[in-house]
C-alpha cells in the first residue's frame, strides 16, 4: 500500500439507501413545536463496519439539498454520493476504519418522512399540513436511529452548512453521545441576510400557481418557482471569483432565437442546475427545511459562554475564507463559545475561492484535516480499529 | 537558530512548567514546543497560530489549535484561564508586543516570553564594523523579508518589565548551542523569561 497518500480514488460500490421506521403508527415523535408526528421513517446509508465495541461510528450530516446517499455509487442508478470524495476506503473519513452513517433529514423528500409523505389521517400527502420542523427535530430523529443501531456514543458528528447546524445541535442536545464534532461552514443562527435569501426562495415557490398552498401532489409541481429558488441558492453558494473563473462572460454555443434566452454561460448553468434540482427535490420540503434553517438558534436564550458548557467532546470548527453566505466570523463565534466554555477545540480557516460550495469542493484540504482529527479522537479513545 | 539551541530553549521552558499544567502557546507554529511539553510534562495544550499550513501540521500532531491573529487580543479568555501563556519567538513579531504581553499576563498565571537578543556580540560586530543590519542564527532574515517587527535586547526587556511593574521570576539565556550565564546581553542569542503580574 502506498504510504502517505493524500487522497484515495477508491469508490464504494452498490451503496443502498435503507429505511427504518423510527416510530410505529402506534407511537409518536414529539416535535419541538409540541406537535406529534407518526409514523416516522428515516432513510439512511451506512459504509464500513461497526466494530465490536460499537465505538467507531461517524455520523455524517447533509446540507439543505443533500440526502442519505453520501458516498459510493448507488446500486439503483450508480450516482455518486454528495461527499464521495471525502468518504470511502482510504479517504478522509476512512470506511476501512470507521462505520459511517448518513441519514436523510426529517422534512426531506429523499426517503425520510416529510411533507410529501402520506398523512395517515387523510391517506393523502401532508403537503401544507405537515408540522413545522426544526434542526432539533432532525437531530432527535437521527438520535433514534443511532439508538436503534445500538450505538451509545458516536466517534464523531460531521457536516457542513445545515449539516454543521445539526453538528452544533448534537453538541447541545446529546453532548454525552459524541466524542468529537466537526461543524463546517456554518453558524449558530441565521442573520437577517441569510433569512432574506431563504425568504426570496420561498416566495418564488409560493408564487408559482402550481403550488396551490402546498397541495399539488398528483398534479403539476411548482417547478418554475422551485427552480428560481434554487438559482438564488446557487448564486449564494459561489463567490464572485469562482463565478468569474467558471463562466467569465462567455456566450453559450446553442442559443435559442429569443431575446431572453440563456445567452451567457452562467445563465445556462443556473437553468441546468435548477432543472436538475426540480427533478429530485420536493418544493414543500424546500419550504420546510429553509424555515428550519431560519428558525435555528443554538443559543436559544442561553449566553454564549453557557451554550457548550460542560461539553467533553473535542470540537473542530472549519470555515472558508471566500464563503460569504456563512462568513468566517460566524464560525469564529462558535470558536468563541468553545473558548468561553473551556471546550477542547480547534479552528481552521481554509483559503479557498469556491465560496460556500467549498465544503463540497475543497476535498484535499478537508481530507487531511478531517482524517487527522478523527485519528486524534480515535487514538484518545483507544478505538482505532 | 540551530536545532540544538532550540532544544536548550525547550529544556529551559520545560524546566519552568509544572506537570499537568494548562498551557496556551501564542504563535505555536507547527506545535513543536507544545508537543515537547506534552511529552515531558503532560500539559494540557492549546495553540494559537495564524498560518494555515502550520494549523494543518498541528492538527496532524493531534494538537488543539485556533487559527487566529494574536494581535486581535485574547478577549474570549477570562482572567487567569491558563497556568502558563507562552510567547516564544513571536513577541518581536506581533504588531503590538506591549498589548500582546498585557493580554497574556491577564489570561495566564505565568507568562513565558522568548525573543532573539538584538545586542548579541556578533550582531554588534556586524553593525559596528560592517555597518550592516545583523544577520545571524537567531536573526536569519534579510531586512526586506524579516517577520520581526521589533528589535530589542535583553537589557531593553528588563527595563520594560521594570517600567510596567512586571515581575521577572525566571530568566534563561542561550547561544551557540549552550546555556549562557554570564553577561547575557552580550553573549546570549536568545533570552527567555518567566513573568507574572505584579500583585500591587
Amino acid at each position: 500500500m502506498e504510504a502517505n497518500k493524500l487522497t484515495s480514488e477508491q469508490t464504494l460500490e452498490n451503496t443502498e439507501t435503507r429505511h427504518f421506521t423510527l416510530v410505529s403508527p402506534l407511537e409518536e415523535l414529539v416535535l419541538e413545536s409540541g406537535e406529534k408526528l407518526s409514523p416516522v421513517t428515516v432513510a439512511y446509508e451506512t459504509y464500513g463496519a461497526l466494530n465490536a465495541r460499537k465505538s467507531n461510528a461517524v455520523l455524517v450530516l447533509h446540507g439543505l439539498s443533500g440526502d442519505a446517499h453520501a458516498a459510493g455509487s448507488s446500486k439503483s442508478d450508480s450516482a455518486l454520493g454528495w461527499w464521495n470524495d471525502l468518504i470511502g476506503p482510504g479517504k478522509g473519513i476512512d470506511t476501512d476504519k470507521y462505520f459511517v452513517i448518513c441519514t436523510n433529514v426529517l422534512g426531506g423528500c429523499r426517503g425520510t418522512t416529510g411533507p410529501s409523505s402520506i398523512n395517515p389521517a387523510t391517506g393523502k400527502p401532508y403537503g401544507g399540513d405537515f408540522p413545522l420542523i426544526t434542526i432539533g427535530d432532525m437531530v432527535q430523529a437521527q438520535r433514534c436511529l443511532i439508538d436503534h443501531l445500538g450505538i451509545q456514543r458516536l466517534l464523531a458528528v460531521v457536516g457542513g452548512s445545515m449539516g454543521g447546524m445539526q453538528v452544533l445541535q448534537w453538541m447541545v442536545s446529546y453532548p454525552d453521545r459524541i466524542c468529537g464534532a466537526i461543524p463546517i461552514a456554518t453558524t449558530m443562527k441565521h442573520t437577517p441576510q441569510q433569512i432574506a435569501f431563504n425568504e426570496v426562495g420561498r416566495q418564488a415557490v409560493m408564487a408559482d400557481p402550481n403550488w396551490k398552498g402546498g397541495n399539488y401532489y398528483g398534479g403539476p409541481v411548482p417547478a418554475k418557482g422551485l427552480a428560481v429558488a434554487r438559482m438564488i441558492g446557487h448564486i449564494t453558494y459561489m463567490s464572485d471569483t469562482s463565478m468569474a473563473e467558471k463562466f467569465g462572460r462567455r456566450i453559450r454555443q446553442e442559443k435559442e432565437p429569443f431575446k431572453f434566452s440563456a445567452e451567457f454561460e452562467v445563465e445556462g448553468y443556473l437553468r441546468y442546475r435548477s432543472d436538475n434540482f426540480v427533478k429530485r427535490f420536493d418544493a414543500n420540503s424546500y419550504l420546510y427545511i429553509t424555515k428550519a434553517l431560519d428558525l435555528f438558534n443554538i443559543l436559544n436564550g442561553h449566553k454564549l459562554a453557557d451554550v457548550f458548557r460542560g461539553l467533553k467532546a473535542k470540537v473542530f470548527v472549519i470555515a472558508f475564507k471566500s464563503d460569504w453566505l456563512y462568513p468566517t466570523y460566524q464560525s469564529q463565534e462558535i470558536v468563541k463559545a468553545c473558548k468561553l466554555a473551556s471546550v477542547d477545540a480547534s479552528y481552521c480557516e481554509i483559503s479557498s475561492t469556491y465560496g460556500h460550495d467549498a465544503f463540497l469542493l475543497e476535498t484535499e484540504q478537508l481530507t487531511t484535516l478531517i482524517r487527522d482529527f478523527l485519528n486524534t479522537i480515535a487514538n484518545g479513545n483507544g478505538d482505532k480499529k | 537558530m540551530t536545532q540544538k539551541t532550540r532544544r536548550i530553549e525547550q529544556a529551559i521552558i520545560s524546566g519552568w512548567i509544572d506537570s499537568g499544567a494548562s498551557v496556551l502557546d501564542l504563535g505555536c507554529g507547527d506545535g513543536e514546543l507544545l508537543t515537547h511539553l506534552i511529552g515531558q510534562k503532560g500539559i494540557r495544550a492549546q495553540g494559537i497560530e495564524l498560518s494555515e499550513q502550520a494549523i494543518h501540521r498541528c492538527v496532524s500532531a493531534g494538537l488543539s489549535v485556533f487559527q487566529q491573529d494574536i494581535d486581535t487580543g485574547l478577549t474570549e479568555y477570562g482572567d487567569k484561564s491558563f497556568d502558563y501563556v507562552i510567547l516564544n519567538q513571536t513577541f518581536q513579531q506581533v504588531k503590538k508586543p506591549d498589548f500582546a504581553l498585557q493580554e497574556a499576563l491577564r489570561v495566564g498565571k505565568h507568562v513565558i516570553v522568548g525573543f532573539p537578543n538584538f545586542c548579541y556580540i556578533t550582531d554588534r560586530f556586524q553593525i559596528f564594523f560592517r555597518g550592516k543590519v545583523p544577520i545571524s542564527a537567531s536573526l536569519p532574515y534579510q531586512w526586506y523579508e524579516t517577520p520581526n517587527l521589533h528589535f530589542l535586547s535583553i537589557a531593553d526587556f528588563f527595563d520594560y518589565c521594570k517600567d510596567r511593574n512586571i515581575i521577572v521570576k525566571e530568566a534563561g539565556f542561550a547561544a551557540k548551542n549552550k546555556k549562557i550565564e554570564w553577561l547575557p546581553n552580550l553573549f546570549a542569542e536568545v533570552g527567555l523569561f518567566m513573568l507574572s503580574k505584579s500583585t500591587q
